[in-house]
C-alpha cells in the first residue's frame, strides 16, 4: 500500500521538482526518479513471475467505485519490458538530448512528460477499474503526444502528432463503447464484471464485445488497417520516444487484447481466427511497405507494423489452441508472442537508438542520402548490424527464438485438424516464411545502403561517432538479444507462468506447460553456440593462412570501368527495385521522372515517394469526412480568446444542466404517463 | 555423423561432374572431376586483393557463409543415422541458418559499392525470399504427413508410406532439385559461367573476393549442392540398410549432377524478369504436394 502511494508520488514529484533544476540536472533526476519507479515495479513484476500474483482494492472514490489492482504474471511481464525499454531509452535520451540544451522549457515538459508516461503505462498493466483504466489511457495518450512534439518548430512534426491524437482517441472512443456497454448492463467497474458478464452472454454478442476491445487496442498496437499513425508518428519524435513508442507503446496494444482474451469470455477459436488473418495481412503489409520506404525512421515505423503481426500470429494460434483444447499449440502460441513481445521491443528500440544516432551525426534520415557511414560510425554500424540479424530472425540472435517458437507452434497445428485448420497452418506459415524473406530485402537495403559502400551523397558537414554514453544504451539492449539468442530456456522459464495464464483459462483445463514443446529450444542453443564457435575457428584459420599471403588494397573492380564515381553505386531505390515492380499492384509509389531525350539530353530527374494504399482507401476518407463535417462549424473558431472562454462557459453550464434537465424530462414523461 | 563424412565426400565430386557433363555434352574432353578442388587449394594459398571500399563486413562475410553452410550441414540426416544435431523443426534452423550466409554475402556485395554487386544483391535477396515458401511448404507437407517435425523423423517416416508417397517424392526432389539450383545460381536461374555482369547473380556478388575469402565462398557452394542432394537421397532411402544405403547416396548424387549438367547443356538462362514467376511456380508445386498430402490423409470429403 505505502508503495503504491510511493509509486504514485514520484511522477508527481518530478513535477514539482524538475522545472526548478539546472537544465544538467532535470535529466539526471529523471534518470534517478525513473529507476527508482522501475526498481519498485520490477521488483513485484519479479514476485508475480514467480507466481505470486498481487492483487488489492484500493477504495477509490465516489465516482469511480474501489479500484483493484491486479498483478498477475503477464502484467509482470509487461511491467518488465516497459522498465527496461525505459531504462536503456532514459538513458539514451539523456545524451540524445545533450544537443538541445538550451531549449530548457521543452526538456523540462519532456522530462516530466516521460515520467507520467511512464506511470501510466506501469497503471495501465495493474489497473482492473475500467473508469480508472480510462484515465491512465489518456494520460498515456497526451503524454506520448507531448513527448512527440519536441520538435515542435517543425510544422510536420505537429501534424503528424495531431494525427497521432485524433487515431489515439478513436482508439479510446472505442474502449469507452466496450466498457459503457459492460458498465450499463451490470453497474461495475470491476474487470471481472466482464468476465462474469461476458460468460452470460450468448456468443455473437460476447465476439462483438471482444471485438470493439479488440479493434481499441488493434489501434494503439497497429494492426492493419489500423496502422497509419505509426508510420508519421514515429519519424516526428526524438529518437529514443520513437524507440520506446515502437518498443513499448505499441506494446501496450498487444497487453490490451492479450489482457481482454483473459477476461473476456468468448468464441475463443472464432477470434483466433480473426487476429490470425488480421496478423498475417499486418505482418505482410507492414513489411511490404516497409521496403519501399526512403526515410530510416519511417522504414523502421513499418516495420514495428510487420513485427506486431508477427506476435499476432502468436496470440492468433494460441488463442486457437485454447479454443480448442490443443494445449501444446496455445502453449506456443503465447510463449512466442510473448517473447517476440520483448525480442521486438529490444532490438526495433535498438534499431531506433541507431537511428538517432545517425541523425545526429549527418542531419538526415533519408537512405538514398547515406552511405559508407560504417567507417565513420563502426560501433553504431555494429549495433546496427546486430538488431538487423535479429529482427530477420537469423540464428544466433533472440528473433530467431521467437520467430522458431510461432514455426514449431505452425507445424504442431499441421498434425492433426480439419480442412480448414490445415490450409490456415499451411498459410500463415507461408506468411511467416515470406514475412521473414521480405524482411531479409529491407534489412540488406537499410544497413547495405547506409553504412556500406561510399558517402552517396556529399553532407555539408563530417560526421563522427557519437559519444559512449550515447552508445552504452545500445550495448546493454545488444547484449539482452545476444543473451536470449544463446540462452534461450532461461528466457523460455520466465514466460512459464504468463502462459500459464493462458492456457488454463477455465473451460479448458490442461496439465502445465507441455515439456515437450520447447525441448528444441536447448540444441538450438547449442547449435547457436557452435555457430558462433565455428565463425570464430574458420576466421582464425582464414587468419593463420592470410598472414603468410600478400595483401593488397585498390579500388573496386569495375568490370573494365575505370573511372567509377560515388553516383554509380546502387542506391536504395536501385536496390528495391525489382522489388517494387513486381508488388506494384499492393503499392502505391508516386513518380516524378523526366527521362532522357534526344542527341544533347538534359537534365535528367527520378524521384519517387511512397504512399499507403490502406490509407488512401481506409483512413483517409474517414478523416475527410470528419474534416468535411467538422469544416462546418469552423465560423466558431474566430481566434478571440473572449469567445473561446465563452463556449467554454457555454461547456460546464451544459454539462451541469444534464441532471436538472433528465430530471425535468423524466417528471414530464412521468406526467404525460399519468395523463 | 555419417551424413557430415558423405556430404563431405559427395562435395568433392558433385561440381566436377556438372562440369564434365557438361563439356562431353559440348564435345569437350573437359577438367578432371577433381579440378574444383584444385581450384579451390590453389586459392586458398594465393594473397588477396581487397577494395578500399570495404569495412570488416567484407571481410567478416565469406567466413559467416561459409559457417552458416557447415551448420546447415549438421542438421542433415542420413538414413536412420541422425545429423550431429536433430531435433524438433530442425528444418527451420536449417532455413534460417542458411538466411544468415545470405544475409552476409549480400551485405559483402553491398560492401564493395560497385553497382554490379548492387544488382546481384538485389536479385539474391529477391529470388531467395521467392524460393523460401516452397521449402517450407513442402516440409510441412512432409511434416503432415509423418506426423513427425524433424528431418531424421520425417524421412525415416516417408519409406515406410504407400507408392503414393513415392509419387510426392518425386514431386518433392524437383522441388528440391530447382531450390538447389536457385541457391547455389545454377542455370535456369542464373548462368555461372556467363561473361557479361550484368546477367549474373551469385557471381557477379563475389567478384571482388579473391584468395582464400573465394576459396571458402567455393567450397561452401560445393557443400550447399551436395547437401540438398542429401536432402533430396533422404526422400528415397529412408530406413535401407547402409551397405545399400550409402551405394544410392552416391548413385543419386552422380545423377543429380548429371542432370544438373545436362539441363546446363541444353537449356538458356531464362530472362531475369521471368525468374520470379519461375520461382513461384515452385511454390506452387510445393502447394500441390500439400493437397497431394491432404487427399493421402483423406481430409478432402
Amino acid at each position: 500500500m505505502n508503495l503504491i502511494i510511493a509509486f504514485l508520488l514520484i511522477p508527481f514529484a518530478g513535477l514539482l521538482l524538475i522545472p526548478f533544476l539546472e537544465v544538467k540536472w532535470k535529466g539526471i533526476a529523471t534518470l534517478i526518479l525513473l529507476t527508482v519507479n522501475a526498481v519498485i515495479s520490477g521488483y513485484f513484476a519479479v514476485q508475480s513471475l514467480r507466481g505470486d500474483a498481487i492483487s488489492l482494492i484500493l477504495p477509490g472514490s465516489y465516482v469511480t467505485g474501489p479500484i483493484p489492482l491486479r498483478l498477475d504474471a503477464l502484467s509482470g511481464w509487461f511491467i518488465l519490458i516497459i522498465n527496461l525499454i525505459f531504462l536503456t531509452g532514459g538513458l539514451y535520451g539523456f545524451s540524445y538530448l545533450k544537443t538541445y540544451r538550451e531549449r530548457r522549457n521543452s526538456l523540462t515538459l519532456h522530462a516530466i512528460s516521460f515520467l507520467f508516461q511512464h506511470a501510466s503505462m506501469l497503471s495501465i498493466c495493474l489497473i482492473q477499474n475500467s473508469f480508472v483504466f480510462l484515465i491512465a489511457w489518456e494520460i498515456m495518450a497526451l503524454t506520448s503526444f507531448i513527448l512527440i512534439i519536441f520538435e515542435h518548430e517543425n510544422p510536420v512534426n505537429i501534424k503528424a502528432a495531431i494525427n497521432y491524437l485524433i487515431q489515439a482517441h478513436f482508439s479510446i472512443v472505442f474502449l469507452m463503447v466496450g466498457f459503457l456497454w459492460v458498465i450499463n448492463k451490470t453497474g461495475s467497474y470491476d474487470f471481472q464484471a466482464i468476465t462474469t458478464y461476458t460468460a452470460s452472454l450468448p456468443g455473437p454478442a460476447s465476439l462483438m464485445l471482444f471485438l470493439c476491445f479488440f479493434i481499441a487496442f488493434a489501434i494503439k498496437a497497429g494492426f492493419v488497417p489500423f496502422h497509419s499513425w505509426l508510420p508519421y508518428a514515429h519519424p516526428a519524435a526524438p529518437s529514443h520516444i520513437s524507440g520506446m513508442m515502437s518498443g513499448v507503446i505499441i506494446k501496450i496494444g498487444i497487453f490490451g487484447i492479450l489482457r481482454m482474451l483473459l477476461i473476456v469470455k468468448t468464441d475463443f477459436i472464432l477470434a483466433g481466427y480473426l487476429i490470425l488473418i488480421v496478423s498475417v495481412l499486418s505482418g505482410l503489409y507492414g513489411v511490404m511497405l516497409a521496403i519501399i520506404q526512403h526515410n530510416l525512421k519511417k522504414l523502421l515505423a513499418y516495420h514495428s507494423i510487420e513485427n506486431i503481426g508477427i506476435i499476432g500470429i502468436g496470440i492468433g494460434i494460441g488463442c486457437i489452441g485454447t479454443g480448442s483444447g490443443n494445449h501444446v499449440l496455445a502453449t506456443l502460441g503465447f510463449a512466442g508472442a510473448l517473447l517476440h513481445t520483448l525480442n521486438h521491443s529490444l532490438f526495433k528500440s535498438l534499431l531506433f537508438f541507431m537511428a538517432g544516432n545517425i541523425y545526429q551525426s549527418t542531419h538526415t534520415m533519408d537512405i538514398e542520402k547515406l552511405g559508407g557511414l560504417i567507417k565513420k560510425m563502426p560501433q553504431t554500424a555494429l549495433l546496427f548490424l546486430i538488431a538487423a540479424l535479429a529482427i530477420c530472425g537469423i540464428p544466433p540472435f533472440n528473433g530467431f527464438i521467437s520467430e522458431f517458437i510461432i514455426y514449431t507452434g505452425l507445424y504442431s497445428w499441421l498434425s492433426g485438424g480439419t480442412l480448414f485448420s490445415l490450409l490456415a497452418a499451411i498459410f500463415s506459415t507461408v506468411g511467416l516464411v515470406a514475412i521473414g524473406g521480405l524482411a531479409m530485402i529491407c534489412f540488406t537495403k537499410a544497413f547495405g545502403i547506409i553504412f556500406l559502400g561510399t558517402e552517396r551523397h556529399t553532407l555539408p558537414h563530417s560526421c563522427r561517432e557519437v559519444s559512449f554514453l550515447q552508445l552504452l544504451p545500445g550495448y546493454l539492449l545488444a547484449g539482452v538479444i545476444i543473451l536470449i539468442g544463446l540462452f534461450p530456456l532461461m528466457f523460455i522459464r520466465m514466460l512459464e507462468k504468463p502462459v500459464g495464464l493462458f492456457t488454463v483459462i477455465p473451460l479448458f483445463p490442461s496439465e502445465h506447460m507441455p515439456a515437450n514443446a520447447f525441448e528444441a529450444l536447448q540444441p538450438i542453443s547449442w547449435a547457436s553456440w557452435i555457430l558462433i564457435v565455428l565463425i570464430i575457428c574458420v576466421f582464425c584459420i582464414r587468419k593463420y593462412v592470410m598472414s603468410k599471403s600478400r595483401i593488397d588494397m585498390s579500388p573496386t573492380w569495375g568490370c573494365g570501368y575505370v573511372a567509377p564515381n560515388f553516383k554509380q553505386q546502387y542506391t536504395a531505390s536501385s536496390f528495391v527495385r525489382s522489388y517494387s515492380k513486381l508488388f506494384a499492384p499492393a503499392l502505391l509509389v508516386e513518380k516524378e521522372e523526366e527521362l532522357l531525350h534526344g542527341v544533347f539530353p538534359g537534365k535528367v530527374k527520378y524521384h519517387t515517394r511512397a504512399y499507403d494504399k490502406v490509407e488512401k482507401w481506409f483512413i483517409d476518407p474517414i478523416l475527410k469526412l470528419n474534416k468535411n463535417f467538422l469544416g462546418k462549424f469552423v465560423f466558431l473558431n474566430n481566434g478571440k480568446l473572449q469567445f473561446y472562454i465563452l463556449y467554454g462557459i457555454f461547456f460546464i453550464l451544459a454539462v451541469l444542466s444534464i441532471p436538472v434537465l433528465y430530471v425535468g424530462v423524466m417528471s414530464f414523461i412521468e406526467i404525460l404517463k399519468n395523463l | 555423423m555419417l551424413s557430415i563424412l558423405l556430404i563431405i565426400l559427395a562435395a568433392f565430386f558433385f561440381t566436377g561432374i556438372i562440369i564434365r557433363t557438361k563439356s562431353l555434352a559440348s564435345g569437350r574432353k573437359g577438367p578432371g572431376i577433381l579440378q574444383p578442388i584444385r581450384d579451390v587449394i590453389r586459392l586458398f594459398r594465393k594473397g588477396v586483393v581487397y577494395s578500399e571500399t570495404t569495412s570488416f563486413v567484407f571481410q567478416l562475410a565469406p567466413t559467416v557463409y561459409f559457417a552458416s553452410v557447415v551448420m546447415a550441414m549438421l542438421v542433415v540426416p542420413f538414413g536412420q543415422s541422425r545429423g550431429v544435431l536433430s531435433f524438433n523443426g530442425d528444418f527451420i534452423f536449417f532455413a534460417y541458418v542458411l538466411a544468415l550466409g545470405k544475409f552476409f554475402s549480400i551485405i559483402a556485395a553491398l560492401d564493395t559499392g560497385s553497382s554490379f554487386e548492387g544488382m546481384g544483391a538485389s536479385r539474391e535477396a529477391l529470388y531467395s525470399m521467392f524460393a523460401e515458401p516452397a521449402f517450407f511448404i513442402l516440409m510441412g507437407s512432409l511434416a503432415l504427413l509423418s506426423g513427425h517435425t524433424s528431418f531424421q523423423e520425417i524421412f525415416a517416416y516417408l519409406h515406410i508410406g504407400s507408392q503414393i508417397s513415392y509419387a510426392l517424392a518425386a514431386l518433392a526432389t524437383f522441388v528440391l532439385l530447382m531450390i538447389a539450383m536457385i541457391e547455389n545460381s545454377r542455370m535456369p536461374i542464373d548462368d555461372p559461367k556467363t561473361h557479361l555482369e550484368l546477367t549474373m547473380i551469385h557471381e557477379v556478388m563475389i567478384l571482388d573476393n579473391s584468395g582464400f575469402d573465394l576459396g571458402l565462398i567455393l567450397t561452401a557452394g560445393y557443400l550447399k549442392f551436395a547437401i540438398y542432394g542429401a536432402l533430396i537421397v533422404n526422400l528415397f532411402i529412408g530406413v535401407i540398410p547402409y551397405q545399400y544405403a550409402i551405394p544410392a547416396f552416391f548413385a543419386i548424387q552422380f545423377l543429380i549432377a548429371a542432370t544438373i549438367g545436362m539441363i546446363e547443356s541444353f537449356m538458356a538462362r531464362f530472362r531475369m524478369s521471368h525468374n520470379p514467376q519461375f520461382i513461384v511456380v515452385l511454390t506452387s508445386v510445393s502447394l500441390l504436394i500439400f493437397f497431394g498430402v491432404l487427399l493421402i490423409l483423406q481430409k478432402f470429403i
